[in-house]
């Protein structure tokens, strides 16, 4: 009782000034949604970089041709009709009437080329996709045509691509800019308009509706479907801090949180005005990246051996906690996705530190240290470091574990030297399921020369991976993808350390969250 | 006196020369690489170096610092890797939450902290003593981020009286605004200021309590009140500035934790932002801006020396 007058008293002298807050702040009858994002938005051009926040605000203010929807199609967004010449050769494409720029101006088939064009120079699927295009021009300003020297399977999955770098469409002026250099022009013709003059980088991006929108008439579907800002205005508000950003969602200071650390996701889910659950169906998949140049792991029985000690269950309980945000995954592709298999997946599945210890004796492995790179500034990766030192020291490698943070380790990653000349031998990380969901990715590139750090070599798994953009039905992907992952487990390319989810949080006044691997703020509402 | 000043702010250039070269080498020197978080999972060396070539950090290191001291004496801090923006619009972006906080925690320990060392002084050996001396370990010891989250749970969560976070400015926002928002910050940052100066007004004013002059005052038959503020106060006042002094310019440096726990977007979190990413214009420019803070405080606590003691000339 004391207690309970105690309270009364202190919130009837504190309210006072919040009641008058409150009723300067009910004259403005704008709807606004705050947002906690995932990551702070350092940097304001989705091509220049392939950060996710960079991603997530291109999604905000650009619009794309195509758009991929939650089975994993791409279907037109920004293009009214297209047509393929019957060898496949022509792709012609029309754009859809009233899409309109920020600034007014319509948008045109001369803004599509350039814009492709500079996402070719950057995205690896751009380059990919550049390979085959002979010509690419703008007929009228609504038509754009696409010739390729030869049939291509992926043209749509390219440029309908929905995660770093997206294909989003600029104005010319814009997408002339060098690739290489940052854009300074926030022109989009997306449903909400960035506004620049009150950005504060490390803390607030303001985005206002952009009210000559024309949004699609089918219903919304991942990236794809009509995109229609239901609120005036989206403030995404950065908080370093995991409990303040838990703290503001309870005391309805803010609406939704992107990215809760798994550990908060009880405490949240307690309170009856917040909702809390799984919005990204493809989650992460961990990864445990050995160096194939240096030794220990320039053996292919080595990396194998390894691949056995890391039982994926020991990983995902020590790094994300809660089993209801982690499944194993014995699959290079994410499990529920069309190409997931699992092919060759006993190497991974065995999670056996006797059985790795003996296939380890049989190598022989001289007692080389094997370095692994800790970055402990990332807890999910931290751990993963952890657990692999462990495993492996007790499988029978000697193991230093070498902290440092995330900016260190990407640039050392890139090191080809030896070790004792800045080198590496194993460093973790996680894709976002969308980026591995087929062979494409870079992720499981054997050429050396364009693959990515740690850079394995086998000719049989490029040729496997260079079927895919040919194939044209989903059962010759399938088993394309079958040959792909068979090779990567028997180069013991990576260890696959699991899929994971991160929660969202809200309060129970958002409305309309759209299901899909990149967070969306369109169709959502604040009631 | 003129002439001093003009000297020592003379002497700050050497001292800023000596700053930027430090920084500059030091930043380039550890390792991390800009253009790699920048090019991210998929770039290919060739993508990295041409990012780093289109930033300028692949030309040699001298050639890097003369580019970037021409800048500076032009008033040019460099633009953030990043952002594209001009360090100094960050900067000044920055500046008021921090100096806001910095000044409101400064203002709030004095208030509280020389009264208690005072009277601490004063009752030496009783239990008031004692209890500001308990205060005092207590406020070292309690890490500014525990007692962050026990006041936003009290005043937050549970009694809904304070905001949880944010920074409002008096000038845009309104002071209410202002005021809700400062609260909890300002006595999270408090306490810790609060501990050090009232142990050195303790020390300090017990010290000058031993005085002859203090024997005669009281010998002249003046007020203990009289003595303490007029005699005692006034001669232990030059230590005391000085840890003030240092107390403000390490509030504009070190709120890093608190600007987190409120999430207040000021130049501690900027700092931190921006050596997690290694973007090298921006440490470089905060660490010279925070070093000029430094040197002008000093120099300003110099002067505030002649108020108190007119022994002290210059």
């Amino acid at each position: 009782m004391k207690t309970k007058l105690k309270n009364y008293f202190l919130s009837a002298i504190f309210s006072i000034p919040l009641a008058f807050g409150f009723m300067v702040q009910g004259a403005v009858a704008e709807k606004v949604m705050r947002v906690i994002p995932h990551a702070d938005l350092k940097n304001l051009d989705p091509i220049w970089t392939t950060a996710y926040i960079s991603r997530n605000h291109g999604y905000m203010v650009y619009d794309t041709l195509f758009a991929m929807d939650e089975d994993f199609k791409p279907q037109p967004q920004m293009v009214d009709s297209w047509n393929t010449s019957s060898d496949g050769k022509t792709w012609t494409f029309v754009l859809r009437d009233g899409l309109k720029f920020h600034d007014g101006n319509p948008v045109t088939g001369d803004d599509v080329v350039a814009s492709l064009e500079r996402w070719g120079k950057r995205d690896g699927m751009g380059q990919q996709l550049f390979n085959v295009i002979t010509k690419l021009e703008a007929t009228d300003s609504k038509t754009v045509v696409m010739e390729l020297s030869e049939a291509y399977g992926l043209v749509l999955e390219s440029i309908g691509k929905i995660s770093s770098n997206v294909p989003f469409i600029m104005p010319k002026r814009v997408a002339e800019t060098d690739p290489f250099e940052q854009i300074t022009d926030y022109t989009g013709s997306g449903p909400f308009k960035f506004e620049a003059d009150q950005w504060v980088p490390g803390s607030k991006v303001v985005y206002t509706k952009f009210k000559d929108y024309v949004p699609r008439s089918e219903p919304v579907s991942a990236a794809a479907g009509g995109k229609r800002a239901l609120v005036d205005k989206v403030i995404w508000q950065y908080f370093p801090d995991n409990t303040t950003a838990m703290n503001a969602l309870i005391a309805g200071e803010i609406d939704f949180f992107e990215q809760p650390a798994p550990d908060l996701a009880p405490l949240m889910a307690k309170d009856p005005n917040i909702t809390v659950e799984v919005n990204d169906p493809l989650g992460n998949i961990g990864f445990a990246r050995f160096n194939h140049l240096l030794p220990p792991f320039d053996d292919v029985e080595v990396r194998r051996a390894a691949m056995m000690a890391m039982k994926q269950e020991d990983y995902l309980a020590s790094a994300i906690g809660d089993p209801q945000f982690w499944k194993t995954c014995y699959s290079v592709f994410p499990c529920g996705t069309p190409l997931a298999n699992d092919v060759g997946s006993d190497i991974m599945a065995t999670g056996d530190i006797n059985a790795a210890k003996a296939a380890l004796a049989k190598t022989g492995y001289d007692g080389t240290e094997v370095l692994i790179m800790q970055p402990t500034d990332i807890p999910v990766l931290s751990a993963f470091s952890l657990v692999t030192a462990e495993k492996l020291r007790k499988a029978g490698f000697k193991v230093n574990v070498e902290a440092m943070d995330w900016s260190t380790l990407t640039s050392r990653r890139a090191l080809r030297d030896p070790v004792g000349k800045g080198g590496w031998n194993m460093f973790h990380t996680w894709w976002i399921g969308a980026d591995v969901i087929d062979p494409m990715a870079i992720a499981f590139s054997g050429d050396p020369a364009a693959g990515w750090f740690g850079w394995p070599e086998d000719a049989e798994l490029e040729k496997a991976r260079s079927a895919f953009p040919k194939a044209t039905t989903l059962a010759e992907k399938q088993e394309i993808a079958k040959r792909v992952q068979e090779r990567l487990w028997a180069i013991g390319a990576s260890g696959e350390l699991g899929q994971f989810f991160t929660p969202v949080a809200y309060r129970n006044n958002v409305k309309g969250l759209i299901k899909s691997p990149v967070q969306f703020f369109w169709n959502m509402s604040v009631e | 006196m003129l002439g001093y000043i003009f000297k020592r702010i003379f002497m700050t250039i050497p001292v800023m020369v000596v700053v930027a070269l430090f920084v500059f080498l030091l930043l380039r020197l550890s390792p991390g690489d800009p253009a790699a978080v920048i090019a991210g999972d998929y770039a290919t060396a060739e993508d990295v170096q041409k990012i780093r070539e289109k930033l300028g950090l692949s030309e040699p290191i001298v050639v890097q610092f003369v580019t970037w001291l021409g800048s500076l004496i032009q008033g040019d801090l460099g633009t953030s890797i990043f952002s594209n923006k001009p360090v100094t619009e960050l900067i000044a972006q920055r500046l008021e939450p921090t100096l806001m906080l910095a000044l409101t925690t400064i203002i709030f320990s004095i208030l509280v902290a020389v009264p208690l060392g005072t009277i601490a002084a004063f009752r030496a050996g009783s239990w008031i003593d004692r209890l500001v001396m308990l205060f005092s370990v207590g406020g070292f010891s309690v890490p500014v981020f525990v007692l962050g989250y026990i006041l936003i749970y009290y005043f937050s969560i549970t009694w809904r009286i304070l905001p949880v976070q944010g920074y409002r400015s008096p000038f845009e926002d309104g002071m209410l605004p202002f005021i809700q928002h400062i609260i909890l910050p300002t006595l999270t940052l408090s306490v810790i200021y609060i501990a050090l100066l009232a142990r050195m007004t303790r020390a300090s004013v017990m010290e000058v309590l031993e005085e002859d002059y203090i024997r005669t005052a009281r010998a002249k038959g003046l007020s203990e009140v009289k003595i303490l503020m007029r005699h005692a106060l006034g001669n232990a006042a030059v230590p005391i500035v000085t840890v003030i002094g240092i107390g403000i310019a390490l509030l504009i440096g070190g709120v890093v934790v608190t600007e987190s726990v409120y999430n207040i977007p000021g130049l501690g979190r900027l700092v931190l932002d921006a050596v997690l990413a290694r973007d090298y214009p921006i440490i470089q420019g905060l660490i010279l801006f925070f070093s000029l803070i430094y040197v002008l405080l000093n120099l300003i606590i110099d002067l505030t020396y002649t108020l108190f003691d007119p022994r002290i000339k210059y």
